[in-house]
């Protein structure tokens, strides 16, 4: 009796990990669908300055490489954080999403003095509606960045004080899930918005 | 004990290693300063850079999905790989359709070199024959 019960209970948290980690897939899907409209709309309008200045003139290069560069090495330690999760290695692992913290922070800050350098030089999203579908854009994707710092401080909080359990390894999976598809949509946002509007 | 068996079941479960994670991250280094070095200096002229640029960000997300989110690695049934292509038919139908239907609503919209000078645009019916004889004449212009 007691071994059954220790298998089914073993069992059912197997499966609702691969339920979990299916149904978070499926939303992580469905923002895909989400930023693909928000892409749409920029495609649409991206021409439409308002006699205003155009990509190139407001955009600055440089600090576009740096995001590029910060959010993809934040990807990278997110990764070998996940895998020292699963040796078990408590200490590491909080190394490698402290790091991803860090680099996404700097992301974040970066991407908020961009925005505020923009709208103080007059090129705020009430101008035209390319900047709207621009600072609407890459706004979302900045947001999702937040949240999922949220989420990171969360969850290192955890397992701080938890460690490593089979819901906080569901969990640390699922956000390395999310902060992937999160760099995957900033490199269309670098190569749709930012290249092209270079180019 | 129970706990930590389901745990490492889990653990064994997730498809990821430090090779896939660091060939992903020089793949993408790679790309990523190709693009934007290209753009930079301008290396190739116009058009041919657009597609160059939109290749390497094509390669780059693949190289993404295959070595960070490690699509298609996962084992029998393949529901994630299933959802992830319904996604990608959806994107699909969203994104061409609007960018076709903008793109043909706003050559519509243009204003044609005959609506300047004449106020009706009216297509000649003089050759159906199975309309009412009164309503088969020619409209005036003005």
């Amino acid at each position: 009796m007691e071994e059954s019960t220790t298998f089914n209970e073993i069992k059912h948290q197997q499966e609702t990990f691969s339920r979990t980690i299916l149904g978070f897939w499926i939303y992580l899907m469905t923002d895909c669908i989400l930023f693909a409209t928000l892409f749409s709309t920029y495609a649409v309008l991206h021409y439409n300055t308002f006699g205003g200045p155009l990509p190139i003139e407001i955009f600055s290069m440089p600090t576009v490489l740096a995001e590029t560069l910060l959010l993809l090495t934040s990807s990278l330690t997110s990764g070998l954080g996940l895998l020292a999760a699963r040796r078990n290695d408590t200490s590491k692992l909080l190394i490698w999403f402290g790091m991803t913290f860090l680099l996404g922070l700097s992301f974040v800050i970066l991407e908020i003095t961009e925005f505020a350098q923009l709208v103080q030089e007059g090129h705020s999203w009430q101008v035209s509606a390319f900047l709207s579908s621009f600072f609407t854009l890459v706004g979302t994707h900045g947001l999702h960045v937040s949240i999922g710092l949220l989420w990171m401080i969360v969850m290192i909080g955890q397992i701080i004080s938890g460690g490593l359990t089979v819901n906080t390894f569901r969990r640390l999976v699922c956000f390395n899930m999310y902060w992937h598809f999160l760099d995957l949509v900033w490199i269309f946002i670098f190569t749709f918005v930012y290249m092209m509007g270079v180019i | 004990m129970k706990k930590n068996q389901a745990l490492i079941n889990i653990q064994k479960k997730w498809q990821g290693s430090l090779s896939s994670y660091l060939f992903g991250f020089i793949i993408s280094l790679l790309l990523t300063s190709a693009a934007y070095f290209l753009v930079i200096t301008q290396f190739f002229t116009d058009t041919a850079l657009v597609f160059t640029v939109i290749g390497l960000g094509i390669l780059q997300a693949i190289a993404q999905l295959l070595f960070f989110l490690h699509i298609g690695k996962v084992t029998k049934p393949y529901w994630e790989s299933i959802v992830f292509f319904s996604m990608i038919l959806v994107l699909i139908i969203i994104v061409t359709g609007t960018l076709w239907v903008m793109f043909d609503l706003n050559s519509r919209m243009m204003p044609t070199m005959t609506e300047m000078t004449h106020v009706s645009d009216v297509p000649d019916m003089s050759d159906v024959s199975d309309i009412p004889e009164t309503l088969n004449k020619e409209i005036p212009n003005d």
